[in-house]
């Protein structure tokens, strides 16, 4: 008995268990902050001030909103499949949540006082399937959501999500492949640590990937159902797509969430494969930097969905599809074999 | 040859879309530093136009006289009924009834939880006596607060921003605290 407690890493445990609880925190706060930059940046874009009521600069506009989220009546409409209607939220956040482990946000850093630490929860050797595995977890949530309401707004708009991601999944997939090629690990942490050549700069973009990273970034676009691809939640076709019957409750709390650390998902994996993760100048010397290049890089590509949104029409249902499979598809395939090719010559 | 041209023709396209697209972003991104046409209205004065309808006032002429003679004219015209008017008459001299006619009216009360600020009131005035103000802040507690008497509608004269009482006036202008209107008149 006391053999096995000794050969437990109690340090371990309890430094896995603080990670996860930050990363955690993160996860939840990241909505909120997410949510006030894109409502007063769309402002911005549009010549308007924004919320600035609640708090310094309105900074509390989404705590308040959560706070309503809380505190207001949950309505399960009538016809709706009860189980299916409270299941669905909770089916998309999980996974979403998820994912938050294996992001990879620094090096190992020395921390005063602790000592060098990983600045991620875990990584294994499949880390980038598990994420891929996990995202698509999401749409059964959608589409129980679509089916559970009982709407014809929430099942078309679910129905239109799942035909949309599962299209999108394959172009995404495959415009990882080459990077996987190149980095030959599917370790998230080995794929980073594999563009720290060039004094941090040979990131996948530069070194081969530029098409994939194209592809990847408007599959990845399509995948978490944004503009230009928010057809599941055509506002002027579909009310609110597949959360429409879902009052301001904290089901639609869920339901919000868990597409906005989708959005950071997308985004820490854009940077991770493509972007170098949280590789930069001089972050072997100052492993803190590495943070810094991690933020700064996940905030470009938040930015970068807020300034599409205020700048792109919404595509219609058959050039979502069209693109997706007649152009997207083949690219990817095409950027697959020259991955291969180049990997074979040059390594 | 033809797939080589289709293969063109699809770069073409491509490169085409590319650059409109990168155009349209510049576009957002060039208007977020640009001035913003909110107003931070509480805080900083909004701009009124003349032509506005706001909250009534009753007039009054030169000197310090309610030009209204309770003819029942913009009760009789107001489509939501929010006008009420109670009429009498003082057969006085004019040194004795100072500031009003001899009929004149004892109550006039508009509801503005039933005024829809049509300006069919002010059209049907014969004497010019109910005109529009430029007044729309109207927040109160409890309904009854929105049905505003004859002393509220005459002071709400001296509250537009171009109006200054003269020394016949003041007496009518006292009988309401009088904060200017915070708007600028265009």
């Amino acid at each position: 008995m006391s053999s096995i407690l000794e050969s437990i890493d109690f340090y371990f445990i309890l430094e896995s268990l603080i990670k996860i609880a930050i990363v955690f925190v993160i996860g939840l706060l990241s909505p909120v902050g997410m949510n006030w930059v894109e409502r007063r940046t769309l402002a911005l874009i549009q010549n308007r001030l924004g919320p600035n009521r609640v708090g310094p600069f309105g900074l509390l506009q989404s705590i308040a909103d959560g706070i309503k989220f809380v505190f207001k009546e949950d309505i399960i409409p009538l016809a709706a499949n009860r189980w299916l209607y409270t299941l669905a939220p909770i089916v998309m956040v999980i996974p979403a949540f998820m994912v938050t482990i294996v992001y990879p946000f620094g090096p190992e850093i020395d921390l005063p006082f602790i000592g060098p630490t990983k600045m991620y929860v875990t990584n294994f050797n499949v880390g980038l399937l598990y994420v891929l595995a996990m995202t698509s977890l999401g749409v059964y949530g959608i589409i129980l959501a679509g089916w559970g309401s009982n709407s014809k707004y929430s099942l078309l708009g679910g129905l239109r999500s799942s035909a949309q991601v599962i299209s999108y999944e394959l172009s995404l997939s495959l415009a990882l492949v080459g990077a996987m090629l190149q980095s030959g690990s599917l370790d998230l942490v080995k794929i980073v640590e594999n563009q720290s050549g060039w004094g941090g700069m040979q990131w996948h973009i530069f070194m081969f990937q530029p098409l994939g990273f194209i592809i990847y970034l408007i599959s990845a676009i399509a995948e978490t159902n944004r503009v230009p691809f928010d057809l599941p939640e055509a506002e002027t076709e579909l009310v609110g797509g597949f959360h429409t019957e879902y009052s301001s409750s904290l089901k639609f709390a869920m339901l919000f969430m868990a597409e906005y650390v989708n959005m950071l998902t997308v985004a820490v994996l854009a940077t991770v494969v493509f972007l170098g993760g949280w590789n930069g100048p001089f972050v072997k010397d100052f492993p803190v930097l590495g943070l810094l290049y991690f933020f700064i890089k996940i905030s470009f590509f938040m930015f970068l969905y807020i300034w599409l949104r205020g700048t792109l029409p919404r595509f219609r249902y058959d050039q979502l599809m069209n693109f997706g499979w007649k152009v997207l598809l083949p690219l990817a395939l095409i950027n697959i074999v020259i991955s291969a090719v180049i990997g074979l010559i040059v390594y | 040859m033809s797939i080589l041209s289709n293969i063109i023709d699809a770069a073409k396209e491509v490169v085409e879309v590319a650059r409109t697209t990168a155009q349209g972003m510049s576009v957002t991104l060039s208007h977020i530093p640009t001035r913003k046409e909110t107003v931070s209205y509480p805080e900083e004065a909004v701009t009124i136009y003349r032509r506005f309808r706001g909250e009534h006032f009753l007039d009054v002429n030169e000197d310090g006289k309610e030009k209204c003679v309770s003819c029942f004219l913009c009760a009789a015209a107001c489509p939501a009924d929010a006008i009420y008017i109670e009429g009498a008459e003082d057969q006085r001299p004019y040194e004795e009834r100072i500031g009003q006619d001899h009929r004149y009216a004892k109550v006039y009360q508009i509801d503005y939880g039933r005024c829809i600020l049509c300006g069919f009131c002010v059209d049907a005035c014969p004497t010019d006596a109910i005109n529009h103000g430029h007044n729309f802040e109207w927040a109160v507690f409890t309904p009854g607060e929105m049905v505003k008497d004859k002393d509220f509608l005459l002071a709400n004269k001296w509250r537009e921003p171009d109006v200054t009482p003269n020394e016949n006036q003041l007496h009518l202008a006292a009988r309401q605290k009088m904060d200017k209107l915070n708007i600028i008149l265009k």
